[in-house]
Formats: structure tokens, C-alpha cells, sequence
């Protein structure tokens, strides 16, 4: 243990900016998003379903925040039924 | 038409009501016409930090409850005559801030006065989205301390998201006032220094105010820092940052302390 340390506790000011900084891009991708990725899978759900039957749980909807731009990504699961059925509709019509 | 500005912080105890008070007593001596309103409904305090506490007759909520008019419950600063207080109410819950209410309060206050300072309640409730809703530039309360930092994000983004400006798609314009700033201890390494508090937050630096027992002092004795003692290491500080909201270009310094002969011996704490 050298001298300055033996006198002085260590640095805590580079512990504090280093958690801030973990913590808050947390917080920000998941604060800032949450409200409006609600919607946005609310609302292509309803489109969706107006031309095929999909499960409301197969549908993931991700906003992933970054510095420059943003990516949206919307994941929606198909049954092989519902496509079929959808293009029934449309021969019947 | 005046400017409206909103001094928030998320977190509470930061300094936002003694902010509020410093800022529009600085803007008033230069003859402008300032208020100072108090939106911290049930809990106000501005009225006490400002001196005028036994001159409250009406107040926000007899204003928008139609029980007074505005020229009734603003109070005159005895010191500054172009200073004024709009004091929040003291028995009645937030409940009683409407939007609408809150929209035709400001909006009178705009065309009479300069400068119309909003003092927020902390929080990220009712009261403190109201004083933000309506404001042109907001001034973002902060000390260098973990948490203050994380509430003060917290709010830059109910900025960019919940007030009139942003629901407009304009840019609210922030401006962060970093306050209890110690320039020894950030420089031991045990304070979020200036810089770091700049990079997390990523809002232009509006001032530093030192830590100083001088807003103890002004606090104790019912007076604005500014007007309290002119010369003071906060008061310069809160001058300095009034003249950057005018727009001035003024590089940013922490006023130190003024020691004297024995002060600058034995002031200065060991390392």
C-alpha cells in the first residue's frame, strides 16, 4: 500500500459517473420507449388481424434506442392456417 | 409577450425554490419585470424564501378556482418593485391545478411580465408537469450526486415529451444549473465533477453555484441570495447565469469564495 493511499480513502467520484452511465442507457431505452411501443403493437395488431387470425402473443415489438437513430423491430408469427384462410378469403371474393 | 422558464429537477431539495428566487431577483434589478410563481401546491415555500410570507392573502389555486383575480394574489417584493410572487396555496391538494386553469394563469402572466419564472414541485406528478406544460425554456436544477443526475434525466425526458413545446414537435430549449458545486472535493475525486455531470445529462451548461453558507443565510433571513448579499461567491454565480439567459456568451467559472488573510491560511481543508 503506498503512502497516498494509506492517508486518502479511494477516488469515489469515477465509481459514481460509471454507474450513472450503466444505469441511465438503461433507463432511457426502456423509460422513453415503453409507452409508445404499447401503441405501436397495439395498433399493427389491429391492422394485422383485420386480414389474417394471429396470436396476440407471437407478436414482439422492440424499439432499440441508440445515439444517431433508433431501429424499430416488429417480429409477428404467421400460423400456416391463417395464411391459408386469408387467401380462401380472397379467392371466395 | 414574456418569456416562460420552468426551474425542475425531478429530485427534491436540489434548490429549485432558492434557484427560482435568486434568478428572478437577479433578472428584476436590471428593471425588468419578473414573476416568481410558487406551484408546489400544499407544500409551498417560495413565499418563505423570499420574505413574504405573512403577505399572503390569495393565492395559484384562488386564481384558478375563480376565487381572486391575479392582481390580488400577485405579491410585490419590498425590495425589488419589479419583482413579484404568485405563492402557491398552503391548504388545498394539487388536485386543484387544472391544465385549462394552469393555460389561462400563464398566459396572462406572459403578457404582463418579462419573465415568468415557474418554481416546479419535485416529482414527476401533476403539479411538476404543469409548471413544466407551458414553458419556453426550462432551466434543469442538479447537485453532483448520483441521484439528483438520474432524476434530472428522468425529467429532461417528461421535457422533451410532456410540455406544449414538444407536443408541438418544437425543441424545448434546457439548460442545466449544476448547484452545492464544490470545486475541492470534485477535485479529490469525491464529487461528480462539472464535466461528467455535462456528459451524462448532455445539456449546455447554464451555471455552477458553489456550495456557500451564504444560502443558508439569505434562506434564514427571507431574502434572495442575489439580493441578500451581492457580492457572494452563489450571488455572482446566479448574476453570471442570468446574463447567459439573456444570451450572452460568457464562459462558465465557479466563483470562489472571497478569504481573507487567516481564511487563506487555514480555510482550505487538508486533502
Amino acid at each position: 500500500m503506498n503512502l497516498f493511499r494509506f492517508f486518502s480513502k479511494p477516488q469515489s467520484a469515477p465509481a459514481a459517473r460509471e454507474r450513472l452511465q450503466v444505469l441511465l442507457a438503461h433507463e432511457r431505452a426502456s423509460a422513453g420507449g415503453s409507452d409508445l411501443v404499447a401503441k405501436l403493437k397495439d395498433e399493427i395488431l389491429r391492422v394485422i388481424s383485420r386480414h389474417m387470425q394471429i396470436d396476440q402473443d407471437k407478436v414482439s415489438v422492440k424499439m432499440e434506442r441508440g445515439e444517431q437513430m433508433s431501429t424499430l423491430a416488429v417480429d409477428v408469427e404467421i400460423p400456416f392456417s391463417a395464411v391459408k384462410a386469408a387467401a380462401g378469403r380472397k379467392k371466395a371474393a | 409577450m414574456g418569456k416562460v422558464i420552468v426551474v425542475t429537477s425531478g429530485k427534491g431539495g436540489v434548490g429549485k425554490t432558492t434557484s427560482s428566487a435568486a434568478l428572478g431577483a437577479a433578472l428584476a434589478q436590471n428593471g425588468e419585470k419578473v414573476v416568481v410563481v410558487d406551484f408546489d401546491v400544499g407544500l409551498r415555500n417560495l413565499d418563505l424564501v423570499m420574505g413574504a410570507e405573512r403577505r399572503v392573502v390569495y393565492d395559484l389555486v384562488n386564481v384558478i378556482q375563480g376565487e381572486a383575480k391575479l392582481t390580488q394574489a400577485l405579491i410585490r417584493d419590498k425590495r425589488v418593485e419589479t419583482l413579484y410572487l404568485l405563492p402557491a396555496s398552503q391548504t388545498r391538494d394539487k388536485d386543484n391545478l387544472t391544465p385549462e386553469g394552469v393555460e389561462k394563469v400563464i398566459a396572462s402572466l406572459k403578457k404582463a411580465f418579462d419573465w415568468v419564472i415557474c418554481d416546479s414541485p419535485a416529482g414527476i406528478e401533476r403539479g411538476a408537469t404543469l409548471a413544466m406544460r407551458h414553458a419556453d425554456v426550462a432551466i434543469v436544477v442538479t447537485n453532483p450526486e448520483v441521484s439528483s443526475v438520474r432524476d434530472s434525466d428522468r425529467i429532461i425526458g417528461l421535457l422533451d415529451s410532456k410540455t406544449v413545446k414538444a407536443e408541438n414537435g418544437e425543441r424545448m430549449e434546457k439548460h442545466l444549473l449544476l448547484t452545492r458545486y464544490d470545486p475541492t472535493r470534485a477535485e479529490r475525486g469525491d464529487m461528480l465533477k462539472v464535466d461528467d455531470v455535462l456528459e451524462i445529462l448532455s445539456i449546455p451548461l447554464l451555471g455552477i453555484i458553489p456550495e456557500s453558507m451564504d444560502v443558508l443565510r439569505a434562506s434564514n433571513l427571507g431574502s434572495p441570495v442575489t439580493l441578500a448579499d451581492e457580492g457572494s461567491a452563489p450571488s455572482r454565480a446566479y448574476f453570471d447565469a442570468v446574463r447567459r439567459l439573456r444570451g450572452e456568451a460568457l464562459p462558465v467559472t465557479v466563483p470562489g469564495e472571497r478569504r481573507g488573510f487567516f481564511g487563506k491560511l487555514f480555510g482550505r481543508k487538508a486533502a
